[in-house]
């Protein structure tokens, strides 16, 4: 028995294999070219992800150049800090070895912010003071040498 | 004839649940269940590092050197909306209340605001972005914009990002936001860039007190794994099995 | 950019209690609450049509082509709004070329795809192409061509053409029914399957915003073959109004049935996210769930056509009474979604707090962007009763 296909089915089907054709074609074209290499994603990226300069040096680019500071830290209670936790990000520095480009901490408010008085701050981690009556009208540099801050000044 | 009953019906008990018992003992002991909190890498997978994290609440002095520093590094736009990375300080009251504050995400330290006289409990909570292993972010992105790196980095490709924000509303943790600039999705990197050049992630760099641990859950003699071994730990939102690597110790229960 | 920030730093002062630093800013705004609401409109309106030819439903023949088209003009607006609520809109494309399988979101170009091109056009293509062949021999001049290119070179009318053309219009509104509770159910469960979210997330949320969408396309259709009537002067089929009537009656229970089995069930089990849920409901959400979307868009509404059921007053007086309770169905099936998607921003996931919701006046994210986007869909409607005018078809045999 001969089936004969109605024209509306003919011409619908040839217009459904040019659509996903042509969308197919398109699509091979618009896919990133590292898509799928690693999973679901554009392996690319991972390159783009490192790819990005460095604002810190991280501890041991200090020590080529300051070792002598270095020791210091290391024979007191702020040894475990690294330099840039209070220096603040050092590649600049490193980059330029201009002074002017790391940070130098002044002032109280500055010590206080890990040794200010807080209900919440374990005392067997940090020391700790009440910054607004702890030797007033001093700066903390006056007494301490952040990098030997046992070994008093006053 | 009661007591004959009764004695034969607790031997029959006692002779099925020992079964039942014996019988899950063997199932379990020939399969063993996967950890909830050790998550286990992908099949197959074996080479390279496997980063994860670890925090140590006892050891944290909430000085919000770590948001900061993840700002400086990464470029993130210094207002108080968009975190990578930021610290919440817990105080729970003698009343019982708890007041939990996160001023500018900690990035410029804390003062205390509740008077020591009502304070019952206070700590700092460090947040970041969980890398989980089976992370609900990388599952919801439409277009395969974000991603879990071979080194179980959750990362966002921000070339192809069209920042649907579907994966903001995914993440339970709140580690994602819109970047204002670039216009896509931005989160913590881990400091990829970094680590890659076998330098530490910024925040883990300038934590001042060694509360945060960064390392490669591989490495059977790193530090991280010690601190799995040594410590009590647990994630947040352990209930949603999202395989977060980022492992508190000395988690209290009023932290969500 | 900076103006932002501003208006950032305003909304930090009306936060109450703790909020993660990145939650100030809800993600989706009011262009998402109308993309769900837009697809539910066509949902629910094709489901009304597709009653007629496969249900047999005969009361309702005045409606079919009515609401097939009105289907047509609101899908055809409902991408716009998803694509400018994008950070990228440029990037839209992707959803296409690399579409993640796991995500609920990337069915979207594909169920969109199939349900405008493989449903609605073909089911429309083959009820009008009678119509098209007949109207591309009487029409002079350029309407003559754009009819012929729409026949697709298929000319034959004979009975036995017209057989096929039935045949297979039937058989794709059957496919198109599952076709529909797809292109509406998927929005329900991108909510429903983010569990970060516990206000979302409920194995319910696909049922519900189906249900819902239902609701809501049949209020518009009534609304629209009542608009239309008024304004063709014709008169209105009052049993199949009636009809229309007696199904939103029955859909709206079944609805509200399903709203409140979720909230009984949330309000029973008390777990972790109900004091925070309870706050929002009682505090933010108050106005937009309780007064427009219970009160006025569901209770209201049925009490008047269960009223409506039992006691049947003059043809004015229902027909006024229809109106003004589909009037109030829409409205409230827009704060149905509006309290799923803004309600769901509107806590913090720490459970500890809320953030605010500002809505603007102007802008991508403003309310007169909003109402540009539902009106647009009726503009097209227009257009296409003018393009396609259902009363003017070429004679059927049915």
């Amino acid at each position: 028995m001969k089936i004969k296909i109605p024209p509306q089915i003919n011409r619908l089907v040839l217009l459904f294999i040019l659509v996903t054709g042509l969308f197919l074609i398109v699509r091979q074209f618009l896919i990133p070219d590292t898509f799928g290499d690693l999973g679901h994603y554009r392996a690319a990226s991972l390159e783009d992800n490192s790819d990005i300069p460095l604002n810190f040096a991280g501890g041991a680019a200090c020590f080529d150049c300051h070792e002598d500071i270095f020791d210091l830290k290391e024979q007191d209670l702020h040894s475990g800090l690294s330099c840039e936790t209070c220096h603040g990000p050092g590649q600049a520095h490193v980059n330029s070895m201009e002074a002017s480009d790391i940070f130098i901490p002044t002032g109280r408010e500055y010590c206080g912010r890990c040794h200010d008085k807080n209900a919440a701050r374990p005392t067997d981690y940090v020391m700790q003071v009440d910054v607004s009556t702890h030797n007033e009208g001093l700066d903390c540099n006056e007494c301490h040498n952040a990098h030997q801050p046992w070994e008093l000044l006053r | 004839m009661g007591t004959t009953k009764i004695r034969t019906n607790r031997r029959e008990f006692l002779r099925s649940t020992a079964t039942a018992a014996g019988g899950l003992f063997t199932f379990f002991w020939l399969q063993p269940t996967k950890a909830f909190i050790l998550v286990s890498r992908e099949e197959g997978v074996t080479e390279g590092p496997w980063y994860g994290i670890g925090i140590d609440i006892e050891k944290c002095i909430g000085c919000g050197k770590c948001a900061a520093a993840c700002k400086d590094e990464n470029d993130v736009p210094k207002d108080p909306f968009f975190f990578r990375n930021w610290v919440e300080q817990y105080t729970v009251k003698k009343d019982g209340s708890v007041v939990i504050e996160s001023p500018n995400g900690g990035m410029d330290g804390f003062t205390q605001s509740v008077p020591d006289d009502q304070v019952f409990k206070s700590f700092f909570v460090p947040k970041m972005c969980n890398h989980c292993q089976t992370s609900p972010c990388v599952q919801v992105c439409p277009i395969g914009a974000t991603y879990d790196s071979p080194e179980g980095v959750v990362l966002v490709d921000e070339e192809s990002c069209m920042g649907c924000r579907y994966c903001v509303q995914a993440c339970p943790y709140g580690c994602r936001y819109i970047h204002p600039k670039k216009n896509v999705v931005d989160k913590c990197t881990l400091c990829y860039h970094r680590i890659k050049k076998d330098l530490i992630p910024a925040c883990f760099e300038v934590c001042p007190t060694g509360a945060r641990i960064f390392g490669d859950l591989n490495d059977k003699n790193s530090e991280l794994i010690r601190f799995l071994g040594e410590k009590n730990v647990q994630v947040l939102k352990a209930h949603l099995n999202t395989g977060s690597k980022l492992y508190y110790h000395s988690l209290s229960m009023e932290v969500l | 950019m900076e103006q932002h920030i501003q208006h950032l730093y305003e909304m930090l002062s009306q936060v109450e209690g703790f909020i993660y630093p990145n939650e100030l800013e809800l993600q989706w705004g009011i262009l998402i609450v109308i993309y769900p609401y837009i697809t539910g409109l066509v949902a629910g309106a094709f489901i009304l049509a597709s009653l007629e030819r496969v249900f047999n439903v005969k009361v309702l023949k005045p409606t079919y082509e009515l609401a097939l088209l009105t289907a047509l003009a609101f899908l055809l607006v409902a991408a716009l709004p998803l694509v400018s609520h994008l950070a990228r809109p440029g990037r839209a494309f992707r959803i296409m070329i690399t579409p993640n399988t796991h995500s609920a979101m990337a069915i979207f170009g594909f169920v969109y795809s199939w349900y405008l091109m493989a449903v609605l056009l073909l089911e429309i293509w083959f009820d009008y192409r009678k119509s098209f062949v007949v109207w591309s021999r009487e029409r002079k001049g350029i309407m003559k061509w754009v009819y012929k290119i729409l026949t697709l070179g298929v000319m034959d009318i004979s009975p036995k053409a017209i057989e096929w053309d039935r045949k297979i219009g039937y058989f794709i509104t059957v496919i198109g029914i599952p076709s529909a509770f797809l292109l509406h159910g998927y929005v329900g469960f991108i909510f429903g399957s983010i569990k970060a979210n516990p206000w979302w997330s409920t194995v319910l949320m696909p049922i519900i915003f189906l249900f819902s969408a239902m609701v809501s396309g049949i209020a518009l259709v009534l609304v629209i073959y009542m608009a239309v009537s008024y304004i063709r002067r014709q008169a209105i089929d009052m049993k199949a109004l009636d009809a229309i009537a007696r199904y939103l009656f029955f859909m709206l229970i079944l609805d509200f049935t399903l709203e409140s089995l979720d909230q009984i069930h949330r309000f029973y089990e008390a777990e972790e996210s109900f004091e925070i849920l309870s706050l929002l409901v009682s505090g933010r959400l108050y106005l937009t769930l309780i007064v427009f979307q219970v009160i006025l868009g569901t209770l209201i509404p049925l009490v008047a056509l269960g009223t409506l059921q039992l006691y049947k007053p003059r043809e004015k007086i229902r027909k006024a009474l229809y109106l003004s309770v589909s009037v109030l169905v829409l409205i409230g099936i827009f704060f149905m979604r509006w309290n799923v998607v803004i309600g769901g921003q509107l806590f913090s996931k720490s459970f500890r707090g809320f953030t605010s919701f500002k809505l603007g006046l102007v802008g991508s994210e403003g309310v007169l962007m909003g109402i540009v986007w539902i009106v647009l869909p009726f503009i097209i409607l227009a257009f296409l009763l003018w393009f396609l005018p259902p009363w003017k078809k070429a004679e059927d045999d049915i």
